[in-house]
């Protein structure tokens, strides 16, 4: 024992980096969350938190499962591949409740020119005009139905819209 | 069994809130999504956008954005014939209520619409101090809200200025890729609202996605390839003066 006779301090010292490691394990046990490091350095849990917001934008496919017939009516024009929610807005709540929530009536005057009003910066192969010269002040949806926005000859030609002051696509007057 | 009235006045708000269950269906959440089966990616077909700014104000209302801060927005280049160097970049409000008539006449104008790269290299989650910020195992670069210390340090590493600090959380905030839509088999909600097709959502793990198809047969980009961060949203007919 002769040779630990003067190494007392050595295990005091080796005590108090003992207690210290279990204390820093413990006290890690307790603050680190349990799914910490499940996927990588980061907590697992986070993924199922950021999943479980609710979702605002109902889908097309929602849309569809009930409004067939404006599907079949937008499928005649070119507004097919334009979903329900780009024109009506977030419609999750109507699509949970649909007796409840009604969608806002849309002003066709506001709306149409979002996408149509003319600007060199469009693609040119995009329909567009400049609203103001086009229909002078009245709402899109005089002549053009939304759904389907060709105007049909046959049955609403009252030539409301002088052909002059049409743009062609891709025209930006 | 006998059914005093005390009995029935308990059951009744009970069989409410059972027919309320059974009224709303099964819940959307898709059980069957599994983290290993996906890799997220965008794909931005830039000939297709024309600067309606539906995608900037879908965002915002999916993902509660506050005002003034974006977590997609759309840019107008304007870029002279000789300059290719020097665009004209405009995004009044980042395009949420569309573009005033373009002032310059001559030389190009195209919108490019700019959301969060998804990096599968990403800068910004390498400086987390934290392990806040990371990669999903399915591709989408997220943020946790509860280890957000706010630090900052993730703000200024993303080379692409897609990450704010929300002014009410004091927490580091981006494009989730709708992670709470894509987890239920729905697209994002910019890629929902796009009238002519600009966005679509890919799954890069995903054999049948038309993707792979697309890649393959046009001329694809991403933002800043020289900072090697692997960005996942592809754009198609990106200019060169695109900053």
């Amino acid at each position: 024992m002769n040779a630990f006779k003067d190494a007392g301090h050595i295990f005091r010292l080796a005590a108090v980096f003992v207690c210290g490691i279990l204390v820093f394990v413990g006290v890690r046990a307790v603050l680190v969350p349990k799914s910490f490091g499940q996927y990588g350095h980061y907590r697992g849990d986070a993924l199922a938190e950021i999943a479980a917001r609710p979702v605002n934008f109902a889908g097309h496919q929602a849309c569809e499962d009930c409004h067939s017939d404006v599907l079949d009516k937008k499928k005649a024009g070119k507004h097919v591949h334009v979903n329900c929610e780009a024109c009506h807005g977030a419609q999750a709540k109507h699509a949970e409740d649909p007796a409840s929530v009604q969608p806002a009536k849309l002003d066709t005057a506001v709306l149409c020119v979002r996408c149509h009003e003319a600007n060199i910066a469009k693609p040119k192969s995009f329909p567009q005009v400049a609203s103001a010269d086009h229909s002078s002040g009245l709402p899109c949806d005089t002549c053009h139905q939304p759904h389907s926005p060709a105007i049909d000859t046959g049955e609403t030609a009252q030539a409301t819209t002088p052909a002059t002051t049409k743009v062609a696509p891709g025209g930006t007057k | 069994m006998n059914v005093t009235r005390r009995h029935m006045l308990l059951l009744l708000p009970a069989a409410a809130i059972a027919w309320k269950h059974v009224l709303a269906g099964t819940p959307e959440a898709a059980p069957n999504y599994k983290l290993s089966e996906h890799w997220w990616s965008m794909l931005i077909d830039l000939p297709k956008c024309i600067g309606c700014g539906n995608c900037v104000r879908a965002c915002q209302t999916e993902n509660d954005v506050p005002d003034g801060y974006f977590r997609t927005w759309v840019e107008r280049y304007h870029v002279t014939d000789y300059d290719i160097e020097n665009p004209h970049v405009d995004s009044p409000d980042g395009g949420k209520k569309g573009f005033p008539p373009s002032k310059e006449e001559g030389g190009k104008n195209f919108f490019v619409p700019k959301l969060c790269n998804h990096c599968a290299d990403s800068p910004c989650t390498q400086v987390c101090p934290v392990g806040a910020t990371f990669i999903s195992p399915d591709g989408v670069v997220l943020v946790d809200k509860k280890y957000c210390l706010g630090c900052r340090y993730c703000v200024q590493a993303c080379p692409y200025g897609c990450r704010f600090i929300n002014p009410a959380t004091e927490t580091a905030e981006k494009c989730t890729l709708c992670y709470h839509r894509i987890t239920k088999g729905l697209t994002t909600a910019c890629c929902e609202s796009c009238p002519t097709g600009a966005r679509q959502l890919a799954d890069l793990k995903n054999p049948n996605d038309p993707i792979h198809e697309f890649l393959k047969t046009h001329s694809i980009q991403v933002l800043k390839p020289y900072m090697a961060t692997h960005a996942k949203v592809f754009y198609n007919g990106l200019d060169g003066s695109v900053r």
